[in-house]
């Protein structure tokens, strides 16, 4: 087996007789190991996260008729680099009345619940942290520790903005993982398991072709999940100046900010990983794991990219819109959807390839349009009540 | 003594403690997260019985839901969120007394059991946990019955939240 087949078995296996060769047990060698391969990973987020402020902030700046960062290095790619000295020599503010130890433990928790959603993401079929049975609890579980660390943020930082701006994104995250469990359960019922690598591994047509509208609904509960624009009322700059971080400065806010965009590409990631295949492209995974690795990037960084073409396209929507098109629109279509899936698998299971995807996709197509026509008639309704019964303007002679 | 028993000696001492914390500490938000730090490192002895589904739903229910709607609830409903009254009254020694003798009871009960000397078996390779649970809790010679019964009892729990959250116009 060489270097380019299997890398992370082979600089095991060298590390490991290194140490041994040292005097160490082969346990606290093995332990050592498992660190210091966690802190590589961490390591390349981080860098990776550096070059996204500058992705982020080039894009939108497209998107605004702009040029973005252009005067540091070319193409302004020393830009972040800037803003991270400027970050780091900020003076670290406290408010007066803080409760010191939570306030600075919520940016910690912030970094730590995206950081800890990289143990289970396979890079190539053989790089992978762990391959977790139940991986896509797993993903909420970690955003569980992220909703945590923002009531934390918000309550800690003694200020009323916050603290509003911190129920908004915690009503918003608590809301939108009830649908986007529910599709999570598609690809699982697909695969057969909730591994992540299991799901990659039978993909052998993209899930998205199987359920798209399981793939977008489960980009939307992304984008909500990430309080990204249209969903972004924690922010809401006009009425609660900057949200639950409002108090933080320096590093700390660089933190929430930092962790915030590598959510964002995280979440791309998963959009990929259960929907588009993963590291899988026409075979080019099995050539070599750098090249698995390069198309888990690239798929992350396009679903990423559409992440972004919402957020600076779309309008934010208010507290009251978004909490009643989670649970009176997405959580019943995702529940229903769900269950249509499982009853049509059920019923195709045997069936040939091509008829299966032409039934689970006829099937989407029907939840999504029927979906539709009940939100339809919901808000015609609702139009007429608000606006009183349409009145026939009759022409006067 | 094993690297595993090591960590479960740490985990256990930090749980306990942070099991003490969350009934003596006066600030009702710390508690709380004190709460969440307890249920932590439970979610970790699962881990370490092998019981990883377990421990990420013991994360998502009690981590996720619980314990955000108790931070809630505590938010929602207090000016301070600090308790300004004496934390013990005087039958402090009997709360001790009867947790004490719940204790030795159940250590008693325990050492009576054949499994509780006993080392546990490894795991084989390849063992599907999930698939097992699943199909315990929906084959009817497992535990369909009580699952079904629970769910039900829960969607009735879920119904009436609703209905006497209702705003009659």
């Amino acid at each position: 087996m060489n270097f380019w087949n299997d890398p992370l078995k082979i600089a095991a296996d060298w590390l490991t007789g290194v140490f041994t060769g040292w005097g160490m047990t082969p346990v606290a060698a093995n332990v050592l190991i498992a660190f210091l391969g966690t802190l590589l990973l961490i390591t390349i987020l981080m860098v990776i996260d550096i070059f996204l402020v500058w992705i982020e902030r080039k894009i939108v700046a497209r998107f605004q008729d702009r040029i973005g960062p252009n005067r540091l290095g070319p193409f302004g790619l020393i830009q972040p680099f800037a803003d991270i000295i400027k970050l780091m020599i900020k003076e670290d503010t406290t408010p007066q009345g803080a409760d010191k130890v939570v306030y600075n433990l919520a940016p910690m928790l912030s970094m730590m619940s995206v950081l800890i959603l990289w143990a289970i993401v396979p890079l190539a079929p053989v790089m992978l942290g762990v391959d977790l049975n139940a991986g896509m609890l797993f993903i909420i579980a970690a955003g569980s520790i992220g909703t945590l660390s923002i009531i934390m943020a918000g309550w800690s930082s003694n200020n009323k903005f916050s603290v509003i701006g911190a129920f908004r994104q915690v009503a918003v995250m608590i809301s939108f993982e009830v649908p986007m469990l529910a599709v999570m359960l598609i690809p699982t019922i697909f695969a057969g398991s909730m591994g992540l690598n299991d799901i990659i591994q039978s993909q052998n047509i993209w899930f998205f072709f199987l359920s798209p509208l399981a793939a977008l609904i489960f980009l939307i509960a992304a984008i909500a999940e990430l309080g990204r624009a249209p969903f972004d009322l924690a922010e809401g700059e006009s009425e609660l100046v900057a949200g639950f971080n409002i108090e933080y400065s320096g590093m700390k806010f660089g933190m929430f900010y930092a962790g915030e965009l590598l959510h964002a590409f995280t979440f791309g990631g998963f959009w990929a990983i259960m929907f588009f295949g993963g590291y899988r492209f026409f075979g080019l995974e099995k050539v070599s794991p750098f090249l698995a690795i390069a198309v888990l990037v690239f798929k992350a960084m396009l679903g990423y990219w559409v992440i972004m073409w919402v957020r600076y396209t779309v309008m934010r929507i208010r507290i009251d819109q978004m909490l009643a098109f989670n649970w009176k629109f997405l959580t019943p279509v995702s529940f229903v959807l769900v269950m249509v899936t499982a009853l049509m698998n059920a019923l195709l299971k045997g069936a040939d390839g091509w008829l299966y995807v032409t039934g689970m996709i006829l099937s989407n197509v029907i939840v999504g349009w029927v979906s539709l026509e009940i939100a339809r008639s919901a808000a015609k309704q609702e139009r007429e009540r608000i606006e009183g019964p349409k009145q026939v303007v009759e022409a006067h002679h | 003594m094993t690297g595993e028993q090591v960590i479960f000696l740490i985990v256990g001492a930090v749980t306990l403690l942070s099991g003490f914390m969350v009934v003596t500490v006066r600030n009702l938000v710390h508690a709380a997260l004190w709460l969440v730090a307890t249920l932590f490192g439970v979610a970790i002895v699962y881990t370490l019985l092998n019981a990883g589904f377990l421990a990420v739903v013991q994360v998502v229910v009690y981590i996720g839901a619980i314990a955000i709607l108790f931070i809630f609830a505590v938010m929602l409903t207090r000016r301070e969120a600090a308790e300004t009254g004496a934390p013990l009254n005087n039958n402090w020694w009997v709360g001790a007394l009867m947790a004490g003798l719940t204790f030795s009871g159940l250590v008693y009960l325990l050492q009576t059991w054949s499994g509780f000397s006993k080392t546990a078996s490894t795991i084989p390779s390849g063992f599907d946990a999930i698939s097992q649970l699943g199909a315990a809790l929906t084959s009817p010679q497992g535990y369909v019955l009580p699952f079904e019964v629970a769910s039900v009892l829960l969607l009735a729990a879920l119904v009436g939240a609703v209905y006497l959250a209702f705003n009659k116009k």
